[in-house]
C-alpha cells in the first residue's frame, strides 16, 4: 500500500511540492526503490544521493528534517571529495618521477589584484621622485629625526603608557602633554624646535584607536587606525627593556606608490646609524594593507639559524587618509582617502 | 483669571497635566513658556492668563507676554518682543515692557534672561575651540577589519619574514665584521657536493689535495667510496653506512664529522624520511674496532 503511493508521489516530484512527505517515504524506500527508479527518474549527482533535479533544500519547512537532509548532503559531498583526492593521490604515485608538479595554492597574495601603481624597482620616475620628495632631506642624511609624541585630550593610562613605550622605542623621541592645544598651534612651536616629526595618539574609551603621524618641515600627515595594542607587559616571553641603541629598520612588502611613501615615512623616523651593537629591530610588515610594527631583540646563533626576541610594544596599523600637507582636517589636500564602499569592495584588491 | 483656579485644581493636583514630569522631590513643566521650569501655580503658564516669559531663538531673546484679553485668540495670544543685545537695555526693556505687572514675572524674566544670556556667551566661546568630532563606528565593518586583521597575522608569518630578513643582511654583509661566523666558503662547497657529481669531483680534489698534504694514498680510495656511497644513500641520511666502514684513522673520522656537519645542514632543507622522531645529527666519533675474523659486511642500514 505505502509502495504504491510513493511511487505515485516519484512521478509527482517534477511538479508537485511535497518534499516532505516525499523524503520521508523515500528515505524508508531508499533500499528497494533505488535499483528500480534511480536510472529513470532522477538523474543523481552521485551514487549515494537520490535527490530530483529540481529538489532544493530551502524548500523543506520542517527545520529538523531539512536539518538532517543538509547533513546528509554534506557528509556525501565529504565522501566524494575524499574519493577524489585519494584517486588523485594514487595517480601521482603511479606516475612517480613523471608527475606533473604540484599546483600552487591559491592565497589572496597570489590572487591580489595588480595595482598598476606598483613600484618597479629600476623605475627612473619613481626614483626622481623620491629623490625631491619631502623625505629626500632625510634620506640624503641631512636630518636626524626628532618625534615629538602627544596624545588627545586628557589621555588614560593605558595610552600614556603606550607612549612612553614608543618613546623608549624611537630614539630622540620626547612625550609631552596635550592639554587641550590645538594642532596648528603645536606645529609652528615644533617647527621653531627642530622637531622633524609629531605623532598625535588618539584614545578612545581608555583605548588606542588612531594615529596622526606628520612630517614636521611642511611634510605629509598620515592618520592612522591602531589597533590591538599590545604593551611590554602583555608579552608573553618577553626580553628586557630596549637599550638606548639605535634599532634597525626593516619594511616589508610596501610595493605600490602608495606604499612606498608611507614606508619612506616610516624609515625616516629611526636615525641612520642603526647600532648593530644593540641587536634591535624594528619591523614594520605590510600585509593585506595593515602594518603589523613589531620591535624585538636578535642573535645569530649561526650562520643560519637566528632568535628573535621580543621586546617592545605591538601594534598594527590600517592606513586612512594621506595628506599633502601638514595637519589640517578642513583644507588640507589629500592625496589618498580610505573610501569604504569603493575600495572595501574587493576582497583581493590592496592599496599598499 | 477667570477659571485659573478651576484649571490649576484640574491640572496641578487632581488630573493629568501633560507638562509635568514628576520626579521624587520634585515636579517639572516642559512647557516651553515656563519661565522657571517648576509645576507650580504661579509658574503654570496654563493656569496663568496673565503671563510673561523670555525666550531666546538663534542667539537673540524675546520677552513673551500674555494677557486675558486676547485669551480668546490662541493665534495672537503671544506678544513677541524683541530685546536688545545689550544686557543692561534689555533688562531695562523687560521692566518697561512689564511695567504695573506684579513683581514676580519681572523678576522670573529677569533671572532667566540673565541665564540664557550666560549660556550663550559660553557656546560663543566654545565654538572657537576645537569642536570634537564623533564618527560612529559601524559594528559589521569592526568585525569585519578585526577578522582581516586576524588573517592577515597569520598570513603574515612575522618571525619567519624577519628571520628571513635579518639572515639575508647577515649574508650581504651589511653587519661588517661583528659576527665571526666560520668559512662561507667552506660550507658552499659542502653544499655543492650534494647537488651535482661534477662538484663532487671537484671535492675529491680538494680532498686529494689535504691529503697529499698529510702524504696518505690510501685514504684517497677510501674517500672515494665514502663520497659515492654518501651520494647513494644520501637520501636516507645515513651516517652509520660511513661509521660502519673501517676506519682506523682519526682523520677519517674527523672527514666524517665535517661531513656530517656539513650534510645535516644541507638536508635540513631536503626530505628526510623519519625513523622514528627526527634525529638532531651532530658531529660525533665512533670508534670501530677491527674483528680479526672477517670483516663486518657492508650492508645498507635499515
Amino acid at each position: 500500500m505505502t509502495k504504491m503511493v510513493t511511487r505515485k508521489h516519484f512521478s509527482d516530484t517534477h511538479t508537485t511540492n511535497t518534499k516532505n512527505k516525499v523524503k520521508k517515504t523515500m528515505k524508508r524506500q531508499k533500499p528497494f526503490q533505488e535499483p528500480v527508479d534511480n536510472g529513470s527518474v532522477e538523474e543523481s549527482e552521485s551514487a549515494g544521493s537520490s535527490f530530483p533535479p529540481t529538489f532544493s533544500l530551502s524548500t523543506i519547512k520542517n527545520k529538523q528534517r531539512r536539518h538532517l537532509m543538509f547533513m546528509k548532503l554534506k557528509q556525501e559531498k565529504r565522501k566524494q571529495k575524499l574519493e577524489l583526492r585519494k584517486k588523485r593521490k594514487k595517480e601521482r604515485d603511479a606516475l612517480g618521477d613523471k608527475a606533473p608538479p604540484k599546483d600552487v595554492p591559491k592565497t589572496i597574495e597570489n590572487q591580489r589584484v595588480y595595482d598598476e601603481t606598483t613600484v618597479d624597482p629600476e623605475d627612473e620616475e619613481v626614483a626622481f621622485d623620491e629623490g625631491t620628495d619631502e623625505f629626500s632631506a632625510y634620506f640624503n642624511k641631512l636630518t636626524n629625526p626628532k618625534v615629538l609624541i602627544t596624545t588627545s585630550d586628557r589621555p588614560r593610562g593605558r595610552t600614556v603608557r603606550f607612549c612612553e613605550q614608543l618613546a623608549t622605542v624611537i630614539p630622540n623621541a620626547h612625550v609631552y602633554y596635550r592639554r587641550g592645544l590645538a594642532l596648528k598651534r603645536i606645529i609652528p612651536q615644533c617647527v621653531s624646535r627642530n622637531f622633524t616629526y609629531l605623532m598625535v595618539i588618539n584614545e578612545d574609551r581608555k583605548v588606542p584607536n588612531g594615529m596622526v603621524l606628520c612630517h614636521l618641515p611642511d611634510g605629509p600627515t598620515a592618520h592612522f587606525k591602531v589597533s590591538s595594542v599590545r604593551l611590554r607587559k602583555e608579552m608573553k616571553r618577553r626580553g628586557k627593556d630596549p637599550t638606548e641603541h639605535h634599532p634597525e629598520v626593516i619594511l616589508n612588502n610596501f610595493s605600490t606608490r602608495l606604499g612606498h611613501s608611507i614606508g619612506r615615512m616610516f624609515a625616516a623616523l629611526f636615525p641612520h646609524d642603526p647600532h648593530f651593537v644593540g641587536r634591535q629591530v624594528a619591523t614594520f610588515h605590510n600585509q593585506r594593507d595593515f602594518i603589523f610594527f613589531r620591535f624585538h631583540r636578535y642573535i645569530f646563533k649561526n650562520e643560519k639559524r637566528v632568535g628573535i626576541q621580543e621586546l617592545g610594544p605591538r601594534f598594527t596599523l590600517k592606513l586612512r587618509s594621506l595628506q599633502k600637507g601638514t595637519f589640517d582636517s578642513k583644507f588640507g589636500e589629500y592625496e589618498w582617502v580610505h573610501k569604504r564602499h569603493e575600495m572595501d569592495s574587493s576582497r583581493r584588491k590592496f592599496h599598499l | 483669571m477667570q477659571h485659573d483656579d478651576v484649571i490649576w485644581d484640574l491640572i496641578g493636583s487632581k488630573q493629568f497635566c501633560s507638562y509635568k514630569v514628576k520626579t521624587k522631590t520634585k515636579n517639572f513643566c516642559r512647557n516651553e513658556y515656563n519661565t522657571t521650569g517648576l509645576c507650580n501655580r504661579q509658574s503654570c503658564p496654563l493656569a496663568n492668563s496673565q503671563y510673561a516669559t523670555v525666550r531666546e531663538e538663534k542667539g537673540r531673546c524675546y520677552l513673551y507676554m500674555k494677557v486675558i484679553e486676547r485669551a480668546a485668540f490662541p493665534a495672537r495670544m503671544w506678544e513677541k518682543v524683541k530685546l536688545s543685545e545689550c544686557y543692561e537695555r534689555a533688562l531695562q526693556e523687560i521692566d518697561e515692557n512689564l511695567i504695573y505687572w506684579p513683581r514676580y514675572y519681572r523678576h522670573k524674566c529677569k533671572q532667566r534672561f540673565t541665564k540664557i544670556t550666560q549660556y550663550l556667551i559660553r557656546i560663543r566661546k566654545l565654538t572657537l575651540k576645537r569642536q570634537r568630532k564623533l564618527v560612529p563606528l559601524s559594528r559589521k565593518v569592526e568585525r569585519r577589519e578585526k577578522r582581516r586583521e586576524e588573517k592577515a597575522l597569520i598570513a603574515a608569518q612575522l618571525d619567519n619574514a624577519i628571520e628571513k630578513e635579518l639572515l639575508e643582511r647577515l649574508k650581504q654583509g651589511t653587519y661588517g665584521d661583528i659576527y665571526n661566523f666560520p668559512i662561507h666558503a667552506f660550507d658552499k662547497a659542502l653544499e655543492k657536493q650534494d647537488e651535482e657529481s661534477e662538484s663532487e669531483a671537484e671535492e675529491e680534489d680538494d680532498e686529494e689535495g689535504e691529503d697529499e698534504d698529510k702524504g696518505r694514498r690510501e685514504f684517497v680510495a677510501d674517500d672515494e667510496i665514502e663520497e659515492s656511497d654518501l651520494s647513494d644513500f644520501e637520501d636516507m641520511n645515513n651516517l652509520k653506512v660511513s661509521d660502519e666502514e673501517e676506519g682506523d684513522s682519526s682523520e677519517e673520522e674527523e672527514e666524517t664529522e665535517e661531513e656530517m656537519e656539513g650534510s645535516p645542514g644541507a638536508k635540513s632543507k631536503g626530505k628526510t624520511p623519519l625513523k622514528g622522531p627526527v634525529r638532531k645529527k651532530r658531529p660525533y666519533v665512533e670508534i670501530e674496532y677491527e674483528q680479526e675474523t672477517e670483516p663486518a659486511p657492508k650492508s645498507k642500514a635499515s
